[in-house]
């Protein structure tokens, strides 16, 4: 349903251009804000009585939320007048629209170019909220207050302190403040040095691609049904992420053919998750039964595909694996390792470090591809399929998103020093 | 008897301070760095309360608090959980688990003190 699906998109871009916040739109329409959000992102089809309470919240015409696309101009023409006040005469918009084409389009640009703008800003803040790099950092520097606070206010607070435990507790004040002042530095280099990759990531098509691909799960069902997903595509605001999107549309649209869900689930709960096994039994190659693995409905496990060039360009998270957003990932992930030997299976039993680690079986591969034939360039694709495990045996390679945000201090493959302490340094600390 | 109160947490000095106060409170206080024996010596131990961290390497809170609902005998043991901000959706989880208090870092101590107590005491 093409028409209803945009109609939330259209929801989404009246209620940003007001100002209303989800949950308080939610209320006046008496459904959750979860579901609301579903509707928004075209998740969910809106009935009747639903619209004619959304759009009287939004003050406009259910008809107008309804309408398909091709009253795009009219409709960027109301949210341009919703978006002022309402000293715009609405009913003779077609008048507007037919005597002076022109201007008409004028405005419907500007009007889509702040929506656009909004955006923006909306996906910054929500970034704001949910970079993994920030939360890591501000979660040390609140475990180091938290002791700095409980044992400052027991010297402050204990009259009659054993001499001993005053000297510990006043070491660990001071290991603790060090700790602070240092990872209070290291936050403010990042925080400072992350602004110009902020600037050029606001706009990161393949970031955008990320989380259109997140929203649905991972799996695009319209693929399956032969339904298609061009609705879905209208969600995405950059031209070149909705060719990133094309691009796996297409791989996705041939992985689903060759490897049709219903047979490729009865072969997986026969053989298990083995990319080359399952490659074997369909006849297909290994890298596009990993992908399917990993897209599958519901499925547990990440995914990160990289060029020769060992640049991620697919990044699917695990819980307790989360591949870096932007930069180079950790040089120990096996995925490199098979990127060095096209053709070779890589298996490791792999724990991810830090907080929230986890152990998993990661399995690696590379093909090399030669689109240009014998005489044009190799180029070369791997895979790492990370299968969450419930323990490992012996001992799991210790493996990490990336330096920055590593708290592996003593690494090998260290090569820039990480804004995290250990935390089992602060009381050692000189 | 003194209550006796079993504190799992990976940060050393948040670790001394706790049980340094609750000492003074008169409870007897056990310390773990990690999650791994948490059930083994929750099983022998047998204490009045026990305060855990919902971040802990290797098994975490939430497991431990998961796994110890699921045996009987420990099913009614009062669980104070240490969280840290951004974690609302581990701290729903470990609500769902059975987690009776959470008290957020930086905490205050009188207000761990008075916590426990009021833990112990019963609803």
């Amino acid at each position: 349903m093409g028409m209803t699906a945009l109609a939330g998109s259209r929801l989404r871009e009246r209620r940003l251009l007001l100002g209303l916040r989800q949950a308080d739109m939610a209320r006046v329409a008496g459904i959750s804000a979860s579901y609301l959000n579903l509707i928004e992102h075209n998740r969910r089809r809106i009935g009747a009585d639903l619209m004619e309470k959304l759009a009287a919240a939004l003050g406009v015409e259910a008809a107008a939320l309804a309408k398909g696309a091709g009253d795009a101009l009219i409709n960027d023409l109301r949210a341009a007048a919703g978006g002022v006040g309402t000293t715009a005469e609405i009913e003779p918009i077609e008048d507007f629209v037919s005597r002076f084409p022109g201007w008409a389009a004028v405005l419907g640009q500007t009007q889509r170019r702040a929506a656009q703008l909004e955006r923006a800003v909306a996906a910054l803040n929500d970034r704001i909220a949910h970079d993994p790099h920030l939360s890591q950092a501000l979660h040390e520097m609140l475990s180091a207050v938290s002791a700095v606070r409980s044992t400052a206010a027991i010297l402050a607070e204990t009259d009659d302190i054993a001499p001993e435990w005053r000297a510990r507790f006043h070491a660990n004040l001071h290991g603790d403040s060090e700790r602070l002042a240092s990872g209070a530095e290291a936050l403010v280099a990042y925080l400072d040095g992350s602004d110009q990759a902020n600037d050029a990531g606001i706009a990161s098509p393949q970031e955008e691609f990320d989380a259109w691909l997140a929203a649905r799960g991972w799996h695009l069902a319209g693929l399956e049904t032969g339904e298609g997903v061009e609705a879905d595509l209208a969600d995405l605001a950059s031209g070149a992420a909705r060719g990133l999107a094309r691009d796996w549309i297409g791989l996705a649209t041939a992985d689903a053919a060759a490897l049709p869900l219903a047979a490729f689930q009865a072969a997986l709960a026969e053989i298990g998750p083995d990319p080359a096994r399952l490659a074997a039994r369909f006849g297909q190659p290994v890298l596009a039964v990993m992908r399917r693995l990993a897209t599958l409905p519901g499925a547990q496990a990440g995914l990160v595909i990289c060029d020769a060039s060992g640049t991620l360009v697919f990044r699917k998270p695990a819980e307790g694996f989360v591949p870096p957003r932007f930069g180079a990932a950790c040089a120990l992930w096996p995925l490199y390792a098979a990127l060095a030997r096209p053709m070779t299976p890589v298996q490791a039993q792999v724990a991810t470090v830090g907080r929230g680690g986890r152990a998993f079986i990661a399995q690696a591969f590379c093909q090399p591809d030669y689109p240009l034939g014998f005489a044009g360039p190799e180029l070369r694709s791997a895979a790492m399929l990370m299968l969450p495990a419930a323990s490992t045996t012996g001992q799991p390679l210790r493996i990490g998103a990336t330096c920055r945000i590593c708290p592996q201090q003593a690494c090998p493959a260290r090569r820039e020093s990480s804004i995290l302490s250990e935390a089992s340094q602060s009381d050692a600390a000189p | 008897m003194a209550r006796h109160v079993l504190l799992i947490e990976d940060e050393p000095n948040i670790a001394a301070a706790i049980s340094f106060i609750l000492s003074r409170d008169g409870w007897q206080v056990t310390t773990l760095a990690e999650g791994r024996t948490a059930l083994a010596r929750l099983r022998a131990d047998r204490p009045d309360l026990l305060i855990v961290d919902l971040m802990l390497p290797g098994v975490g809170g939430l497991e431990i608090v998961q796994a110890l609902r699921a045996d009987p005998g420990l099913a009614t043991l009062p669980v104070m959980m240490l969280t840290a901000k951004g974690q609302s959706r581990d701290r729903a989880a470990a609500e769902a688990a059975g987690v009776n208090l959470f008290m957020a870092k930086p905490f205050s101590n009188a207000e761990i003190v008075a916590s426990a107590r009021a833990l112990v005491a019963g609803p």
